[in-house]
C-alpha cells in the first residue's frame, strides 16, 4: 500500500471517529439535560427521537406530492419543526406524567418505559410497521471528493455540524441565559429555589420539553444515516444512557467527553477488530473505568 | 422420514387409473364434501366439519419482526381467499385462526400450543425468524402437527412436520457466487454480515465455495450486531482490501444504515460490484433505490419478473393491498404455503397430517409466481435463483436466472 493510501484511510478513518462523536453526543444531549439535570430516567428518550424522524419523513413525502420544487430547501426548515413538535410532546408528557413522579425517581424509569411501549404501538398502528426513509435533499448524499481516493461522507458533515450547533447552543443556554440558571437553581436545590421565586414547575417543564425537543433533532439527523421504524428508538437508548451515564450524570462536558472517548474507542478498535469484537472491547473498557470512577468521567459538584 | 413409505408417484398413477377407478373419483382434484365425509378425510380429530378446515396462522403481528412478517401474513391470507373462491379444499373452505407471536420466541411456542392442542388446527402457515421455528419446532414434532415455513435462512434443518416454502442457504449462495465469477470476474470477496446463525452459516458457505470450488480468496469476513448503525470503520477496511466483490447479508435498520454510508462513501454502484442475500422490494423500501442502485441482490423471487403467474400474483396482490403494496421474496413464498398445502392434501385425499406429510414430496406448483416448483424428499423446495441489480426508483431489473433448478440441499456436504 502505497503512502497516500494510508494518508487518505488515516484522514476517512479520522473523520469515521468524529461522526460517531456527532452522533453519539447528538443522542445524549438531551438524555443529559433530562437526566443529568432533572434526574428523570426518561426511557422514551428513543422514541422521542423516532418522533423527530417521522416529522421529517411526513414533511419529506408532502414535500415531494405537494411542492416538489421545494425539496431541495425542505430539510432544514423540517428540522426546526422536528424540534417543535418533539418539544410539544415532551410537554404534554411531562404535564400529563413526569411531574407526578418527582420525588419518586426510580418510577420514572417505569413509567417513561411504559410511554415508550405506548408510544412505539402508536407509531405502529398510524403510520405503519414497515422501517421508512425520507428523501433527502441531493445535497445531502453522496461523498465530497476531496482528492482521488478520499472522500468524506456529505451526511456525516451535515451531522457534525448540526450537533456542533445544538452543543453550543445547549451549553450556551444553561450557562448564560436567566433559563440556564433557573434550571441549575433548581437542580440544586429544589426548596430554596421556589423560596427565592424560581417557579420550578415550570422550569421542571421547559427543561424536559426542550430535552425532548433536541432528541428530535437528533432523530431528524440520524434520518440522512439510517431509516426510521417504529422500533428504532429501542436502538438508541442504550448508547444515549452509556454516554450520559459515562460522563457523570450531573455534567454537560462530561457527555461531551464521554461521546468523544467512546466513538474513538469504538471506531480504532473497529477498524483493526471485528465489528462484534470492537463492542465488546467498549463495552469492557466502559465497565472497568465505571467500577473505578462509579460517579463517571466528571464527578458532578451537586449538593443533593 | 424415510422415503421408502411414501408411494412413489408412477405407482400412485397406476393404482389410480387401473386397479381403484372408484376411489379414483372419490380423490379426484374437484372432491365434494358429500363424496368425503368428513370421517374419512379426518381421522385424527382435527377441526374440520363438512363445510370448514380450521387452519392457524402464527405470525409477529406487532413488535420488531411486524416489519418483515406483515408481508408474509397478507400474501398467505390471499393465497387462502382465492383457493376459498375457488371452492375450497376438498370441498371444504378455510378458516384460519390468526395469532401473533408479537417477535417473542416463547410467544411463538406458546401460541403454536394453542392453535395445536385447543383450535386443533390442520396445519399452520407461519414463523419468520429461525428463532421463532426453532422455538416452536419441538412442539409441532411432539403434537405432530405442520407448519409451513417460507423464509430464506441457513438450512441445517429438516423435519417431518416442516415445508421449508424458503431457500435454504445453498440455494441462494452458490449461484450468486457462481455468477458473480463468471459474469463479474470476480477472484476476491469481502463478506459481511448481521452477527447471529444465519449470515453467519451463509457466509461460512459462501467462504468455502469460493476458497475450494472457485479457486477464489476472501480478503476480509466482518460481523456487526444487530441494530448496528455506524459503517464508516468498515467501509474503510473495504477501502483498503479492494475486494472484487462485497457479497453482504446484512438484516433490518443496519441494513439500511450500511447501504447509505456505503453511497455517502463513494462506494457505488458504478464503482463497486456488492452482491447482497438480504435486499429484496420490502427491505427496498427503507434502503431507499438511490443508495442501491446499480448494487445486485440474489433471490429465487423479484416483484418484476416476466411471466404470466407473476403477472397475476401482483395484479391480485396489490387489489387487495393497496397500489403501493411490494412484494419481497419471502412474501412470494409465504404465498406458495396455501397452495402447496391444497395441493398436498388433494393428492392424500385427507386432512391428516401423516397423510399430507407423506403425499407432499413431489407436489408441483405449475402456478407458482415464481415460475415452477416442486417439493423435495426433504421438505424443502426445487426452485430457480435469480440475480437482479437494483435500480434507481427501487425496483429490480433480473440480470440473471439458473438455468436449472436448484436442488435445495440444507446439509450441503463439504460445506460444514
Amino acid at each position: 500500500m502505497s503512502f497516500d493510501e494510508i494518508y487518505n484511510i488515516t484522514l476517512m478513518q479520522g473523520f469515521a471517529g468524529l461522526s460517531l462523536f456527532a452522533v453519539l453526543l447528538l443522542m445524549g444531549l438531551g438524555l443529559a439535560i433530562i437526566f443529568g439535570q432533572m434526574g428523570v430516567i426518561n426511557m422514551a428518550h428513543g422514541e422521542f427521537m423516532t418522533i423527530g424522524a417521522y416529522t421529517i419523513f411526513l414533511l419529506s413525502s408532502l414535500t415531494e406530492s405537494h411542492a416538489p420544487g421545494l425539496m431541495q430547501a425542505y430539510f432544514p426548515f423540517a428540522i426546526l419543526c422536528a424540534f417543535i413538535v418533539a418539544f410539544a410532546f415532551g410537554w404534554l408528557a411531562e404535564w400529563a406524567l413526569i411531574r407526578h413522579l418527582y420525588k419518586r425517581p426510580l418510577d420514572t424509569l417505569l413509567a417513561t418505559w411504559g410511554l415508550s411501549l405506548a408510544m412505539q404501538q402508536a407509531f405502529r398502528t398510524l403510520i405503519g410497521p414497515k422501517e421508512v426513509s425520507p428523501t433527502l435533499p441531493d445535497w445531502l448524499m453522496g461523498s465530497w471528493e476531496v482528492t482521488e481516493g478520499l472522500d468524506i461522507p456529505i451526511n456525516g458533515m451535515f451531522v457534525l455540524g448540526l450537533t456542533v450547533l445544538v452543543t453550543g447552543g445547549v451549553l450556551l443556554a444553561l450557562y448564560k441565559s436567566r433559563w440556564g440558571l433557573r434550571v441549575r437553581a433548581t437542580v440544586a436545590n429544589r426548596a430554596m429555589a421556589n423560596a427565592t421565586g424560581i417557579n420550578t414547575t415550570r422550569t421542571d417543564r421547559v427543561t424536559f420539553a426542550i430535552g425532548c425537543g433536541i432528541a428530535g433533532v437528533a432523530g431528524a439527523a440520524f434520518t440522512t444515516i439510517g431509516s426510521t421504524g417504529p422500533t428504532s428508538g429501542s436502538l438508541y437508548i442504550v448508547d444515549a444512557f452509556l454516554v450520559v451515564t459515562f460522563g457523570g450524570a450531573a455534567s454537560l462536558w462530561g457527555t461531551v467527553v464521554s461521546a468523544f472517548g467512546i466513538a474513538q474507542t469504538q471506531s480504532i478498535s473497529e477498524f483493526f477488530l471485528s465489528g462484534s469484537m470492537a463492542k465488546v472491547l467498549t463495552l469492557l473498557l466502559i465497565v472497568t473505568i465505571l467500577m473505578l470512577r462509579p460517579q463517571g468521567l466528571f464527578a458532578s459538584k451537586v449538593r443533593r | 422420514m424415510s422415503d421408502q413409505h411414501l408411494p412413489s408417484s408412477p405407482r400412485r398413477k397406476f393404482m389410480l387409473g387401473a386397479a381403484a377407478l372408484p376411489l379414483a373419483l372419490a380423490m379426484s382434484r374437484i372432491g365434494h364434501a358429500a363424496a368425503l365425509p368428513t370421517a374419512q378425510v379426518n381421522t385424527t380429530g382435527l377441526a374440520v366439519t363438512d363445510t370448514e378446515v380450521v387452519v392457524g396462522q402464527l405470525h409477529s403481528a406487532t413488535g420488531t419482526m411486524a416489519i418483515s412478517e406483515t408481508g408474509s401474513i397478507q400474501a398467505e391470507q390471499l393465497a387462502i381467499d382465492q383457493i376459498n373462491a375457488m371452492g375450497g379444499i376438498l370441498g371444504r373452505k378455510i378458516r384460519v385462526i390468526k395469532e401473533d407471536g408479537a417477535s417473542d420466541w416463547p410467544t411463538f411456542a406458546e401460541k403454536s400450543r394453542k392453535l395445536l392442542v385447543n383450535d386443533k388446527v390442520a396445519t399452520v402457515f407461519g414463523c419468520w425468524t429461525s428463532a421463532s421455528r426453532k422455538a416452536v419446532l419441538p412442539i409441532f414434532e411432539k403434537e405432530n402437527g405442520l407448519l409451513y415455513y417460507p423464509t430464506f435462512y441457513e438450512g441445517l434443518e429438516q423435519s417431518k412436520n416442516v415445508i421449508y416454502t424458503g431457500q435454504e442457504a445453498t440455494q441462494q449462495i452458490l449461484y450468486g457466487l457462481d455468477w458473480a465469477k463468471q459474469e463479474k470476474s470476480a477472484k476476491t470477496f469481502f463478506l459481511i454480515g448481521s452477527d447471529y446463525i444465519w449470515p453467519r452459516t451463509s457466509m461460512k458457505i459462501a467462504r468455502k465455495h469460493v476458497e475450494a470450488f472457485q479457486g477464489g480468496k476472501i480478503v476480509g469476513e466482518e460481523y456487526y450486531p444487530l441494530g448496528h448503525t455506524n459503517f464508516n470503520s468498515l467501509i474503510n477496511k473495504i477501502k483498503i482490501a479492494k475486494p472484487d466483490c462485497i457479497f453482504a447479508a446484512v438484516v433490518g435498520g443496519s441494513n439500511v444504515a450500511f447501504y447509505k454510508q456505503l453511497k455517502a462513501a463513494g462506494i457505488t454502484g458504478a464503482r463497486q460490484f456488492l452482491l447482497t442475500l438480504s435486499v429484496t422490494e420490502d427491505e427496498m423500501l427503507g434502503v431507499g433505490g438511490e443508495n442501491f442502485a446499480g448494487f445486485y441482490s440474489s433471490m429465487k423471487y423479484f416483484q418484476s419478473l416476466d411471466n404470466a403467474n407473476n403477472k397475476a400474483f401482483v395484479e391480485a396482490f396489490k387489489k387487495a393491498y393497496g397500489p403501493k403494496a411490494v412484494i419481497g421474496d419471502v412474501t412470494q413464498a409465504a404465498y406458495l404455503g396455501p397452495w402447496l398445502w391444497k395441493a398436498a392434501v388433494e393428492k392424500a385425499g385427507s386432512f391428516d397430517v401423516d397423510k399430507v406429510v407423506a403425499a407432499s414430496p413431489g407436489i408441483e406448483l405449475p402456478t407458482a409466481p415464481e415460475g415452477y416448483v416442486k417439493i423435495h424428499e426433504n421438505h424443502h423446495l426445487y426452485s430457480k435463483a435469480r440475480i437482479a441489480e437494483g435500480q434507481p426508483d427501487g425496483s429490480f431489473k433480473v440480470v440473471a436466472e439458473s438455468p436449472e433448478l436448484m436442488v435445495p440441499d440444507p446439509f450441503p456436504k463439504g460445506y460444514q
